[in-house]
């Protein structure tokens, strides 16, 4: 069986948007951070991160998302999330990402509120 | 913490219709639990929404178990039950039962973002997530291991 979660990105300027397919649970979340932590090195000053493609995530995955989120905010970046169903939004909200990041419903209106704040 | 030798008999609930599944305490073998949650939540016409609640409740539950019940017999036994209630209510619940230590859930306190956030506190969210995500949650537990049962109205 996998629902290994794949990550695939793409660099629009000082923003990287990443789409995350599958479950993320510790593994996804590594496989996130890694792609997150790459752009980030590589000059990338916000992260989109579409997670249209995941339907399921655990709390593991989201403290390694948080890790990811605490490195942008370091860095005085900007994280958002788009495309999230209705139950990882609320997870989301109950774990406090939201607080820090910003939750958009689409990824072009996740990428029209980060590009001018870069 | 009520200390007991063994496991108290499941709760007999007149009506309700059960399938039982044993999975391993193996990586990601809560995602197997979960395809047996979402089947029945669609058997009953459940929402996609509240089937992903239900599933993301369980996966909390398994991942809690695997990572700190150490079980005698290296299983989860899971129960789902479709049922009605006495208003007309039709509900799935979800009953994770393992032959852990134990634990003492009105002793552990609620993770808090700040906590969370710029600090080493990450991880301890499983049962704010499930007692967020389902309508009704019971949980036992003593030397015979732990039992949390789960309910989601259709």
């Amino acid at each position: 069986m996998s629902d290994a979660c794949k990550v695939t990105a793409e660099r629009r300027g000082d923003v990287a948007v990443l789409w995350t397919d599958g479950y993320i649970n510790n593994q996804g979340g590594e496989e996130i951070a890694r792609e997150a932590y790459s752009q980030l090195e590589s000059g990338a000053r916000a992260l989109v991160m579409n997670l249209e493609k995941t339907r399921i995530v655990n709390s593991i995955g989201i403290s390694i998302l948080i890790e990811v989120l605490e490195r942008v905010m370091d860095r005085k970046g900007v994280l958002a999330f788009c495309g999230l169903t209705p139950t990882i939004d609320k997870t989301f909200r109950i774990m406090g990402l939201a607080q820090y990041a910003t939750i958009y419903r689409t990824q072009e209106e996740a990428l029209q509120a980060v590009s001018p704040r870069v | 913490m009520v200390q007991r030798k063994t496991a108290p008999p499941t709760p007999q609930i007149g009506g309700s219709r059960d399938i039982s599944l044993d999975i391993p305490v193996a990586p990601e073998m809560e995602i197997v639990a979960t395809a047996q949650a979402a089947a029945l939540g669609e058997h009953v016409g459940m929402s996609r929404d509240k089937i992903d609640e239900v599933k993301l409740a369980l996966v909390e539950a398994c991942i809690n178990a695997f990572e700190h019940a150490h079980t005698r017999d290296e299983r989860l036994h899971l129960t789902f039950r479709l049922g009605r209630d006495e208003g007309g209510g039709d509900w799935l619940e979800v009953e994770v039962f393992d032959q852990g230590r134990g634990f003492d859930h009105l002793r552990i306190e609620p993770p808090t973002p700040e906590q969370t956030f710029q600090g080493k506190r990450k991880r301890g969210w499983g049962l704010q997530i499930i007692r967020s995500l389902m309508d009704g949650v019971q949980i036992s537990s003593g030397d015979w291991g732990t039992r949390i049962v789960m309910r989601k109205y259709k």
